[in-house]
């Protein structure tokens, strides 16, 4: 051991001009972002302030912005809640297909046919929803207030025109399936051959090697991608927007023509022709959209994040 | 559909013990359905569904559901009767999940067929040649619009491709800590921000300096924009990090400074899936609506100049001209129905591009 | 223009964790220095700090000196981009860019930090680069093909002309010939022997044979224990340290008892 060991800087040592302008580019960009989405909210909540804050009798309704918006929210709720109970199981099923059931060979092309999904706009699913589907709910509605009536979820009196709750939770369905399938297939793709191939060792069919490896393994994934999905649905507007004939009550029935509004759709319905505080008490409510979508979000992250630290797949 | 057996596995295996040659071997087999089994059982259900649609006695769609359920239903039974009950259960999972995937297709075709059965009733030169300026009912066309919806894109595609792409090199070149953790969560969390609160940011933001009656294509850029920064810095990011450290190593070595040694080596080595990505992030926003709808407006004149006034673009069109038809509505309507086969076939010319952009700009080998 | 470089007291640091203690030695120009010794003992983390490459590494750090040319390249103002043109490196595994020619890879150190030279001088500069790496015949006529599409000893090759193109001053090799086949590990060795009355060149080998056929000097890295860091055990003559080390370590090491 040599008597001097002087401390070497690493650090400190001269940057180049060039290295010192793109890192700060760089590093500016990535803080950049996360100004826009606090400029998001802060811009987002000085206009809603006045709504917020004005009195009742200057609120579309006459009455306080709680009251204006709670309907909605409630349309927003009811229509994604049901949206996501039908894709979720099928977008679960669909994963296994592709991961676990489709030839290898296929398996890349028909995850890319279920992403096609995902490239059509929302307003062409909106006018397919009008042309194609409502039509079409029109007969099993009528089945359903007849037999399931009893049912508060099927009270009816239906729809004549399909134009329901039940309708634009299916159309829904469809725009979030191809999210939860990615996030949900990802995982299911991860399993651990080994687990897999233990399971078959032990002598079980393909479906028992399934609920013993390859679900539990991608349970979190399921829920982080059903909440992903989630937040899809509350936010999606144009095919509400089209389907809807909103009448502004609150009823957990899916099959009348009498229904809830979602707060995404009123906004695109009302603002064209707004002015005044009428902008205000719709950027505000479009706001509380922003929160619930946010903390779906969040919370859907946080599910699959900490799954990738479980899973050791990095 | 579904696969036909194989060998299947031992269940009923004896107990392996010291003195194995007093008991009977194991058998490996046991009944099994003959191989065509599941295709047979396939045909005569659809047979049967094909029959009862043709006779009338249900629509076709409810025929498909009902061939789909005999058949799980058929194969279920019989393989229990003969292969019990956990062979059974197994083909009536792969039934079903197979029977998901198929129903999932049902609504794709369906909008792809509706689209362009509709959309072509007035997909002809007049509609790409004329605006809508003084049309009332027959004629006109998404002049305007069309052009309005690539100025917009294209601003947003400036604003969104240098922010994201640097935030990636950010990310995955500089990014240690605490603040790059932060960035990652957040660039996922704006990946579920809702397209119409996009759109309420930018109207807000800008009724701040023009006053509440603003209404620009800059400002549905900028909205558009906050919904392609988190697809663009997630896709350049996953491509840079394709990049193989060596690379970067070799570079380094080589006396190349790092700002060079990203621009230089890294990024075009990832160029092809980075393009890849952008292209998937145009395709993405260039449909939207809602944020359109509430910060751009509509016109029916030709307008290009995306910072004075309302400008047209396709989506909104077809919206408008479905939601406000004229008398007689057929018109309105079949130019909505054109505008959407316009907007579908440009979103699938750019996933087609962006394919090809990855096929053919990967580093070659040979 | 070989020169050389005297390491006095290093120690080689990843964060708080203390990798390798106290390295003292002196590597001579014009011959071939090998690093050999058990694997995770820190011989290519030492070989990394010659050239700066090892603070790459997010909290990596050293201690100590590393002396070239009376100029402490831990000095104060010293820019590790300097540093990395005079000391050039080979990697273990052979890694061309994939994006350029074979041509363009050979001049990359030129091109990538764009300098100007004429088209005459850049052509003489890859046909004197790859003759150098002995590859000129085998490519002259697909210069302009990817590097990617050549054999794995051809790449090493091809990294390895690449290297000497920017001119440095020293050499270093981190296994370079661990990836390769025995016929391609041979023209690595004979061209290690023809560069080294040019560069000065320091060479990591699992490999013992190789060392004993390439090297003029060799250094033993060891751990001294398990969790404890590793360190120079000795530095000697080649032919010394192959028939009469004088650390009983190092005898165990060649003899094949440990390692």
């Amino acid at each position: 051991m040599p008597p001097t060991t002087e401390k070497t800087r690493t650090r400190g040592a001269p940057q180049r001009p060039g290295d010192r302008i793109f890192a700060a580019a760089s590093t500016g960009s990535g803080v950049l972002i996360l100004v826009i989405l606090a400029g998001v909210a802060a811009f987002l909540v000085s206009e809603a302030w006045p709504a917020i804050t004005a009195p009742a009798e200057d609120i579309p309704g006459d009455d306080s912005f709680v009251v204006y918006v709670w309907p909605l929210l409630f349309g927003t709720l009811l229509s994604a809640f049901f949206a996501l109970l039908i894709a979720t199981p099928l977008a679960v099923a669909i994963a296994l297909f592709i991961t676990h059931y489709a030839p290898r060979r296929l398996a890349a092309a028909l995850g890319y046919v279920i992403d096609l999904l995902a490239a059509v706009p929302s307003i062409i699913f909106g006018l397919w929803g009008v042309a194609e589907l409502a039509p079409r709910t029109v007969e099993p509605t009528r089945w359903l207030e007849e037999n399931l009536g009893f049912i508060p979820l099927f009270e009816g009196p239906a729809s004549a025109t399909g134009r329901t709750i039940l309708t634009i939770s299916l159309v829904l369905a469809v725009m979030i399936l191809p999210i939860i399938t990615s996030v949900v297939r990802e995982a299911f793709l991860q399993t651990p051959r080994l687990h897999e191939e233990a399971s078959l060792a032990l002598g079980a069919t393909r479906w028992e090697m399934i609920r013993m490896a390859v679900l539990p393994f991608g349970r979190s994934a399921i829920v982080g991608g059903a909440m992903l999905g989630l937040g899809r649905a509350l936010g999606e507007t144009m095919a509400v927007a089209i389907l809807l004939s909103p009448s502004g009550n609150v009823s957990f029935n899916l099959i009348s023509s009498a229904n809830p509004s979602t707060i995404a759709a009123n906004i695109a319905l009302t603002f064209p022709e707004s002015s005044g505080l009428t902008i205000n008490v719709l950027i505000a409510s479009g706001l509380v959209l922003f929160a619930v979508t946010l903390l779906v979000n969040m919370g859907a992250r946080a599910v699959i994040n900490r799954r990738r630290e479980f899973s050791g797949a990095n | 559909m579904s696969t036909t057996p194989t060998t299947s596995e031992s269940r009923e295996a004896g107990p392996v013990g010291p003195d194995k040659a007093d008991l009977q071997p194991a058998r490996l087999t046991h009944g099994s359905l003959p191989r065509r089994a599941a295709p047979g059982v396939l045909l005569a259900a659809a047979v049967l569904g094909a029959a009862l649609w043709l006779l009338g006695v249900f629509g076709p769609v409810a025929a498909t559901l009902l061939a789909a359920a005999l058949y799980t239903a058929g194969l279920y039974l019989w393989s229990r009767s003969v292969e019990g009950a956990r062979k059974a259960f197994d083909r009536f999972v792969t039934a079903m999940v197979t029977s998901a995937f198929l129903l999932a297709l049902l609504p794709l075709v369906s909008v792809l067929f509706t689209v362009f059965d509709r959309g072509f009733e007035r997909f002809d030169a007049e509609f790409f040649t004329y605006s809508m300026r003084n049309v009332v009912g027959e004629g006109g066309g998404v002049h305007h619009a069309l052009f309005g919806t690539l100025i917009i894109t294209g601003l947003a595609t400036l604003i969104a491709v240098p922010i994201g792409m640097l935030t990636a090199i950010y990310l995955v070149e500089y990014g240690r800590g605490r603040l790059a953790r932060y960035i990652t969560f957040f660039v996922d969390v704006m990946t579920g921000i809702p397209s119409i609160v996009a759109g309420l940011f930018a109207v807000a933001l800008f009724q701040l300096f023009l006053g509440p009656a603003a209404r620009m294509g800059v400002m549905g850029a900028v909205a558009l924009s906050v919904l392609m920064i988190p697809i663009v810095v997630r896709s350049t990011e996953e491509m840079l990090k394709l990049v193989p450290n060596e690379l970067r190593e070799a570079s380094f070595a080589l006396a190349v400074p790092k700002w060079r040694t990203i621009m230089k080596v890294v990024l075009p080595t990832a160029a092809a899936g980075i393009g890849s990505g952008v292209t998937l992030a145009i395709a993405r926003v260039i449909g939207e609506t809602a944020p359109l709808l509430v910060a751009v407006g509509m016109t029916t004149s030709d307008n290009f100049n995306p910072f004075d006034g309302r400008m047209a673009t396709l989506s909104v069109f077809s919206y408008t001209q479905y939601a406000s038809p004229g008398v007689p509505p057929v018109f309105s309507l079949d130019r909505a129905w054109a505008a959407a086969l316009t907007l579908i076939l440009i979103v699938m010319v750019l996933n087609l591009l962006a394919r090809l952009i990855a096929r053919f700009f990967a580093p070659k080998t040979r | 223009m070989a020169k050389r470089i005297e390491v006095n007291g290093l120690d080689i640091y990843y964060g708080n964790f203390l990798a390798v203690q106290g390295v003292s030695m002196t590597i001579q120009p014009q011959s071939v220095t090998a690093l050999i010794g058990p694997s995770g003992c820190g011989k290519s983390t030492f070989l990394r700090t010659l050239n700066r490459m090892h603070e790459l590494v997010p909290g990596a750090r050293v201690e100590g000196k590393v002396v070239m040319d009376d100029q402490d390249l831990y000095g104060a103002d010293v820019d590790p981009v300097n540093v990395r043109r005079q000391i050039g490196m080979v990697f273990q595994r052979p890694n061309p860019f994939p994006t350029m020619s074979i041509y363009d890879n050979v001049v990359a150190g030129v091109k990538l930090n764009s300098k100007r030279m004429k088209k005459a001088d850049m052509d003489a500069l890859v046909e004197r680069s790859l003759r150098a790496a002995n590859l000129w015949d085998e490519v002259k006529d697909r210069l302009s093909k990817p590097g990617s599409g050549l054999s794995g000893g051809q790449q090493q090759r091809l990294c390895i002309a690449r290297a000497v193109a920017v001119q440095p001053e020293v050499l270093l090799m981190d296994e370079p010939c661990s990836a390769l086949d025995p016929i391609s590990t041979m023209a690595i060795e004979d061209l290690m022997m023809q560069l080294k009355s040019e560069y000065t060149i320091v060479i990591v080998t699992h490999n013992m044979q190789q060392a004993a056929r390439v090297s003029d000097t060799t250094g033993f890295f060891n751990l001294k224990a398990v969790g404890e860091p590793g360190g120079l055990v000795e530095v000697d003559a080649t032919d010394k340290i192959f028939s009469n080390p004088s650390v009983q370590a190092t005898e165990d090491y060649i003899s094949g008892r440990f390692g």
